[in-house]
């Protein structure tokens, strides 16, 4: 049987039939085993009945994107699959277990010319007491891998050991017949092995998850949470989390509060931060004005989903770049950065929080669905220094002056409790005391203070991810770093240089390094997620491009996969 | 109000700042600003322990006119701001400033959690039942037929009862001051302050350039004919049906006050990260 690096498998079913959590045992299992793999989960709007996917890919060395076909679609039922058919694409080498009870299968697959196998997966599972047909799927796919029982066996025991002895032997039941029912057949490929995992220590994790520890990890004490899809992962994570390390998090009425409520722990000395998605971010808009004026630090994770408007809040886009870049009234620079991985979440919250703190101005850090709801098996990312150091007040001999103009645009901050350094943080127009004003003068000062002290601030190189090197360069953002960092890799295969630039800091924007790291480079190509082609239009705004420019673009939800960043590539290389 | 460091040797004086007050010649916020000086004085808070937190309009310029520290906020969201900064720091006495519009209108939903959440701190609505900063556009509380400019003829609308609606979602305190009488607003809002938990005063603050009319409520007000209770059906009944200008404190409660405590349990770090492991 042929190898292969990577195998993509589908589990597909009705929302509560249990798609994802057969996803997930059959990723952690894997990874335990020593493969590498991602997990990522297309789900509809309904939280029981509706549709519901478990996108999983295995591989031989770490993956950051989705493949552009599915190698195995297993179903459940098909009863809602037409709602995504088109995020689940398979070809004709695909096979696909479909139970002849589930409904008719999707159109679209049948097109595709895959396989198709019957197997009684419902049947299956009232034969056996307590069973459930996901258990089964779960063996289904552990067989047609090759993956042997015991390594599936101990994820089941520990992840059910919360619902008793009883479930934990009806699934290892139902994994048995799953496995036993496909013993006859193959699926045509298997899956190279592993490369040797590091001595780093392997972490199987989601990205929110990531982003709630990069933010304690940077000094962050306080959060206030208003639940919205895809962002609540993190405060959850964050909210049994941050008392263990003396914080706290509260729950706000709504997400105007939840940003006021970060301004004002702030204030009082304790690094905070909030996490939102779309619609939660345009309510927040005006407060993070106050920020920025009043120079307070504060981190707010925008989790993308696609919009305008609710949208689709399952499903990822790259569409909040317009409103996290220019969203603000009047003239207010601030920070936005994003993560590229689930990984680099921590990195990126991390250092977010680093950078809000020491320049006392407000950071966006936009992730997005994909990335944040994406369960990863990574090298435990390597421990970074950056921790909030917020400048502050502490001689107050002679007059206070809090907005002081300082050399590098950072002006001491009193925390209230200190003597001698009250004074009153205002979204008005102030001078350098604090005190409002509307004179020219004062205004333009701060406004300059204000701006130059993002402009002076040496962020160093971690302002963006430049790889390998070639007159063609391919320039993406956020989640689709992994897959046009995949696509180059298999470009140059073909002995092609390809160069990659992935902005991390979005603003203030770096000039300079940019135009270091695209010396030489004729032509680029602009891939992002977004239909009005916002990066690249950003791209346009900010920085000067190579003559030669194509864009890459497509809305959300169906993800940019690295074959199409690959034919883009051909077909301008040749 | 916090239990730390007092300062009682400080003076009303001692807490006004030297920046001057933009509000009309006889607005009424000058003598809520009188009280809230007299008030910190007679409980002796340390200017630096204390913050006035505010929103938008009229009434929220008092932070600046205070030697505390203070926030200036954006519109309606003061009780936010001041939530997060008490639960962030338990140690401080913090005090909202606020009207009725940006307190009523802009920041109704606020106003309801807070009075929920119990927070101890005081917050403070002087009514003058109009948009004072905008030109006199009728708020929340503001009588059907009050004709505007942006209301020809009045709004047709029923006045919010705030009061109510406080005792309804949860304040532990609620009173009725008039800017006229500073002493008595001074006592009322040390009895808040001291109170643990959400206290909610709403001071008549007249506004003289747009409703000249409410130069009146000095002959209006007067003392509550009976003494504060502690049972809020008794205090609704006794609001729902009153003139609206019965001046005192008009509820106390003994709910206790939500403050998350934020020690730390001395977890390394490192410990956080147990759950993601292969």
């Amino acid at each position: 049987m042929p190898e292969a690096d990577s195998i993509s498998i589908a589990i597909l079913g009705s929302g509560g039939a249990g798609a994802l959590t057969a996803g997930n045992f059959l990723l952690e299992a894997a990874c335990a085993a020593g493969w590498h793999g991602l997990l990522t989960r297309t789900v509809g709007p309904q939280i029981r009945g509706g549709e519901a996917a478990a996108l999983v890919r295995l591989a031989s060395s770490p993956v950051e994107c989705l493949a552009e076909h599915f190698d195995l679609l297993i179903g459940i039922d098909w009863l809602n699959a037409h709602r995504f058919g088109a995020e689940i694409e398979t070809a004709p080498h695909s096979l696909v277990i479909s139970d002849p009870r589930g409904g008719d299968l999707p159109p679209v697959v049948g097109r595709s010319g895959a396989r198709v196998v019957e197997v009684p997966i419902k049947e299956m599972a009232k034969a056996i007491p307590g069973g459930r047909p996901n258990m089964i799927v779960l063996g289904i796919a552990a067989g047609l891998l090759g993956l042997a029982e015991d390594i599936l066996t101990p994820v089941i025991e520990k992840r059910l050991a919360g619902k008793g002895a009883a479930a934990v032997e009806a699934s290892r039941a139902g994994l048995k017949a799953g496995m036993a029912a496909v013993a006859d057949l193959d699926l045509g490929r298997r899956l190279a092995p592993a490369e040797p995992v590091g001595n780093a220590k392997r972490w199987l994790v989601s990205g929110n998850e990531t982003t709630g520890l990069g933010a304690i990890r940077g000094g962050v004490r306080f959060a206030a949470a208003y639940p919205i899809t895809p962002a609540s992962e993190i405060l959850e994570w964050l909210a049994p989390n941050l008392p263990k390390v003396g914080g706290v998090l509260l729950q706000a009425e709504d997400e105007l509060a939840a940003i006021n409520m970060i301004i004002g722990a702030s204030y009082g000395g304790t690094p905070a931060l909030t996490a939102t998605s779309g619609p939660g971010l345009s309510l927040m808009m005006e407060a993070l004005g106050l920020a920025t004026a009043s120079e307070i630090p504060i981190v707010v994770i925008d989790v993308m989903r696609a919009g305008p408007s609710t949208g689709i809040p399952t499903k990822s886009e790259q569409a909040d770049l317009n409103i996290a870049v220019y969203g603000f009234h009047g003239d207010a620079p601030h920070l936005v950065l994003a993560p590229q991985s689930v990984g680099d979440c921590l990195f990126t919250t991390q250092w977010g929080v680093h950078l809000a703190e020491t320049l006392q101005v407000p950071a966006i850090v936009l992730s997005d669905q994909f990335t944040g709801q994406a369960v990863a098996a990574i090298d435990r990312p390597a421990d970074i220094a950056f921790v909030g150091q917020r400048s502050t007040a502490v001689d107050f001999s002679g007059t206070y002056k809090r907005y002081a103009a300082t050399a590098g645009g950072v002006s001491p901050m009193a925390i209230p409790g200190t003597r001698g350094g009250q004074y009153t943080a205002d979204g008005l127009t102030h001078n350098e005391r604090g005190d409002p004003t509307s004179s020219e003068s004062d205004h333009r000062a701060q406004l300059d203070k204000r701006l130059a002290k993002l402009e002076q601030f040496a962020y160093g190189d971690h302002w963006a991810t430049i790889e390998g090197d070639g007159e063609l360069a391919v320039i993406a953002w956020g989640s689709l770093t992994g897959a046009a960092r995949e696509a180059i890799q298999r470009v140059c295969r073909s002995g092609l240089d390809i160069r990659l630039l992935a902005p991390r800091l979005l603003l203030p924007v770096q000039p300079e390094r940019f135009a270091g790291a695209l010396a030489g480079v004729k032509r680029l190509l602009v891939v992002e997620q977004s239909h009005g082609a916002q990066f690249h239009r950003y791209l346009r705004a900010h920085y000067d491009l190579p003559a030669d420019v194509r864009v890459l673009n497509r809305p959300g939800p169906l993800p940019i996969k690295p074959s199409e960043i690959e034919q883009a590539i051909m077909r301008w290389s040749s | 109000m916090s239990a730390i460091e007092l300062r009682p040797t400080c003076k009303p004086a001692d807490y006004k700042s030297e920046v001057h007050p933009i509000w009309c010649p006889g607005c009424g916020d000058y003598h809520v600003l009188m009280a809230f000086t007299r008030a910190f004085a007679q409980l002796g808070l340390a200017p630096e322990n204390t913050v006035v937190v505010s929103g938008i309009g009229c009434s929220s310029r008092v932070p600046a006119y205070t030697t505390c520290y203070g926030f200036h906020g954006v519109h309606g969201r003061s009780l936010a701001l001041a939530t997060g900064l008490k639960v962030a720091r338990p140690d401080l006495t913090v005090i909202v400033a606020s009207g009725d519009g940006d307190g009523y209108s802009i920041g109704g939903n606020h106003f309801l959690h807070a009075c929920r959440r119990n927070i101890d701190m005081t917050y403070v609505v002087m009514d003058n039942r109009v948009y004072g900063m905008t030109k006199g556009q009728p708020s929340p509380t503001t009588e059907p037929d009050f004709d505007t400019a942006l209301s020809p003829g009045g709004t047709g609308l029923s006045p919010f009862h705030p009061l109510v609606i406080a005792l309804a979602s949860g304040a532990n305190f609620v009173a009725r001051a008039f800017s006229g009488a500073p002493n008595e607003t001074a006592s009322i809002l040390v009895e808040a302050i001291r109170h643990p938990g959400f206290s909610f005063v709403e001071i008549l603050s007249p506004c003289v350039t747009f409703r000249p009319d409410e130069r009146e409520w000095k002959s209006l007000v007067h003392s509550a004919p009976v003494g504060v209770t502690h049972d809020p059906a008794k205090a609704a009944r006794r609001i729902m049906t009153d003139d609206g200008f019965n001046i005192g404190i008009l509820y106390s409660g003994d709910r206790r006050p939500y403050q998350p405590r934020m020690e730390g349990q001395n977890v390394d770090l490192a410990d956080l990260e147990k759950d993601f492991e292969l």
